[in-house]
């Protein structure tokens, strides 16, 4: 069976690429779009994400659920991935931040996606990246007097670990 | 105890003698051997299981593979009324005080097995973790270990009654200390 | 360890906490906490005004041992992860990784793959309603309960070679075939199931106690559904429609009819419902199926050592808990570079919070058993 069958009726048609594309660069010019891969990526510099981020859960596109939040370590610098998707329309959309590594900071979104209470807390005890305005900012999973980013790339653990 | 071999027999299991008297029978028994029969035949296991290796543990006590016919019938919540700890699952640094304190709380005398490949040695998470214990004998002293990832019931039926063995022969650790007559 | 809280503070001894307030642990070792989950629950009398989860007693660093490890070695480590749907982890790696290569996976495999991952949905749902009952008090469903999942296990056995840990799926395909009595026993499993459920039934649904325990408690709305990112059957029972095998359908689950299990309510005793009435659509899901397996191989040809060119893949499944993704980033080298796993229980448990606020404490374990939380899923 076909997704029209199951969706319900009054469901409004996806944006398709290239009007996500024209919507987010009226909203933010600094930001870079690249549709090659399966779902739209957006680059933006980290100053303007929280004001990005507003709008897509309050404006057209309605985004209102992130799925994914992922820290990755490049050796010369530190990035986010936000997954993000409409729980009406199925569209998806991949945002990237790049972050300065030796002092990775970034606004949260808390108050837009409540899911990211959790996953804000883990990415700054794995890596190191402060989230300004964070309500509760502290270790999740790690012991508390775990010293170190463990997934970042220069982590070292003589005891335990053969060096990656 | 060697594996082949079958478990004792129930005629020898009762560690004593039924003497025929007239009027009744008497029954003799060293003091030691019949303590430690019926410490042997009504072990309290401490449900404790952190991860996988605890649903084979739920496995072994439901109606498949019952351990309530050896005795391991109540399973306690708390550490103060339980004989024996199994512990199902592998131990991180987070929660090996947590272990050690239960250990611990548990009043003597008490057995420890060690359930599963995370147990015996850190297991699949041996390499390239920087949290796990590699071995839960690094935290307390261990009886049995049981080989697997994770291992069968009957694998840990088998491991139980090793420790019923080793109870009544007077080898477990504190039977050791306790009966012997020089200072460790 | 415990440098942020308190083992157990009352007003006296706590400036932060207002008078008659007191602050208790629930775990690590819980008989009823699934695992090793940490609560500390701010209590006024026997009224729940805050709960912090404390997470990491079961943080087994599988995502940085994954880099270290091929692209085969990897997959079995997650069955590890959520054991009670392990088959539908390894599949979605297997997924995410064939994706990279451009493998396609013939109709035999994707067959088999789909009876696997509905067998392992319904023995982990089984285990569920077990340990849910048992939390609540009830001993008896436990028993039933296992034995369906003891059919299960011994089926899988035949196969797969292990009963709970199977490293049964590799990309391309699954590792062998199927011994030849699997569709036997499947079918009489389906008439075994049929007849026992009902039995089931009638001992937990239309119970009077579990009834009063459950219906009303630990209400989700929808928006806050979606807001914490919610996905399964806690999602599904306060009205969400995002099940993975409908949306965005893999492997062959667009060809079968079965329904998504919706319901409004959104408290413990619709999300209990939705898992029941998932057990019943696995079920017709194997029977159109069991019939028809096409013939073939069992695997697709792949090289030895795979190595996925330079890029980013995001798979998804839905576990018996909710949405798992598998996330990718290589490098082109013979391990990934960086995998995340988007667990379904982290999400579902920020939502725990939220749910049990203002409600007793005999109610949190009803809420918190409906949530079929699985910490190692949670701590990876």
């Amino acid at each position: 069976m076909n997704k029209s069958e199951i969706l319900p009726p009054n469901f409004h048609e996806q944006m398709t690429k290239e009007e996500m594309t024209s919507w987010i660069l009226g909203i933010e010019p600094a930001a870079t779009t690249d549709d090659t891969g399966e779902w739209l990526v957006v680059q933006v510099p980290v100053a303007q994400w929280k004001n990005l981020a507003t709008q897509l859960r309050k404006g057209p596109p309605a985004l209102d659920f992130l799925y994914c939040i992922t820290a990755v370590d490049w050796k010369t610098h530190l990035s986010m991935v936000y997954h993000l998707r409409s729980s009406r329309t199925d569209e998806t959309l991949v945002v990237k931040v790049q972050l300065d590594r030796e002092k990775p900071q970034i606004e949260t979104v808390c108050d837009i996606w409540r899911t990211a209470e959790f996953h804000e807390r883990e990415a700054f005890e794995m890596f190191g990246i402060i989230f300004l305005n964070h309500p509760d900012l502290r270790k999740l999973i790690l012991p508390d007097d775990f010293n170190g980013y463990p997934m970042r790339k220069d982590f070292e653990d003589p005891v335990n670990m053969i060096k990656l | 105890m060697e594996v082949n071999q079958p478990v004792k027999d129930l005629k020898s299991t009762f560690p004593g003698q039924v003497i025929d008297m007239p009027g009744g029978g008497v029954v003799a028994a060293g003091f030691q051997d019949l303590v430690n029969w019926a410490r042997s035949n009504s072990l309290w296991p401490l449900t404790f299981a952190t991860s996988c290796c605890g649903i084979e543990m739920m496995s072994t006590a439901a109606a498949k593979y019952d351990f309530a016919r050896f005795g391991f019938e109540v399973a306690r919540a708390t550490p103060r009324q339980a004989d024996v700890i199994i512990i199902a699952g592998t131990i991180v640094n987070k929660m090996a005080p947590v272990l050690k304190r239960l250990y611990d709380q548990m009043a003597d005398p008490k057995y420890v097995i060690a359930m599963g490949a995370c147990a015996i040695s850190g297991g699949p998470f041996f390499y390239n973790t920087y949290s796990v214990v590699k071995g839960a004998d690094h935290i307390i002293p261990v009886d049995v270990y049981i080989p697997g990832c994770p291992p069968r019931p009957e694998a840990l039926l088998h491991a139980l009654l090793t420790l019923q063995e080793k109870i009544k022969s007077g080898q477990t650790r504190e039977q050791i200390r306790n009966s012997s007559t020089q200072l460790p | 360890m415990y440098a942020e809280t308190q083992i157990i503070s009352t007003s006296e001894n706590n400036p932060q906490l207002s008078e008659g307030q007191l602050v208790i642990n629930v775990g690590p070792q819980h008989p009823a906490t699934h695992g090793v989950l940490h609560l500390v629950i701010t209590l006024e009398g026997e009224t729940i005004v805050k709960i912090e989860p404390h997470l990491g007693y079961i943080h087994r660093s599988i995502e940085k041992m994954s880099e270290s490890l091929s692209y085969r070695q990897f997959i079995y480590v997650t069955s590890r992860m959520d054991y009670l749907s392990a088959h539908i982890n390894n599949l979605g790696c297997a997924l995410c990784v064939e994706k990279g290569m451009q493998i396609e996976v013939p109709a035999r495999a994707q067959a088999i793959r789909i009876i696997m991952s509905e067998l392992t949905r319904i023995a982990s749902h089984e285990l569920w309603i077990g340990a849910m009952a048992m939390d609540l008090g009830a001993m008896t469903p436990f028993f039933y309960t296992f034995r369906e999942r003891e059919t299960i296990n011994d089926i899988m056995e035949q196969t797969c070679g292990a009963r709970l840990t199977m490293n049964y799926m590799v990309p391309g395909g699954v590792m062998y075939d199927l011994h030849p009595e699997f569709v036997t026993r499947v079918r009489a499993f389906i008439t075994q199931f049929k007849d026992k459920v009902t039995e089931l039934e009638d001992l937990v649904t239309n119970n009077i106690i579990f009834r009063n325990r459950t219906e009303g408690i630990g209400i989700l709305s929808k928006e806050d559904a979606i807001s914490f990112g919610c996905t399964g059957p806690v999602a599904r029972a306060s009205g969400v429609d995002g099940d993975i095998r409908k949306r965005f359908p893999y492997t062959g689950y667009e060809q079968l009819d079965f329904e998504q299990c919706l319901h409004q309510a959104g408290d413990s005793f619709a999300r209990y419902i939705v898992r029941i009435r998932e057990m019943y659509q696995s079920i017709r899901i194997i029977e159109q199926l069991i019939d028809q397996i096409p013939e073939g191989d069992f695997q697709a040809k792949t090289k030895a050592v795979i190595k996925l060119p330079k890029g980013e893949f995001y798979t998804r499944v839905e576990t018996a808990r909710g949405e798992l993704g598998v996330y990718i980033i290589s490098e082109g080298g013979t391990t990934p570079y960086r995998i995340k796993y988007r667990s379904p229980g982290f999400s579902n448990l920020s939502a725990l919070d939220h749910m049990a606020r203002g409600s007793k404490i005999g109610d949190l374990m009803a809420t918190m058993g409906t949530l079929d939380l699985v910490i190692p899923d949670i701590d990876r």
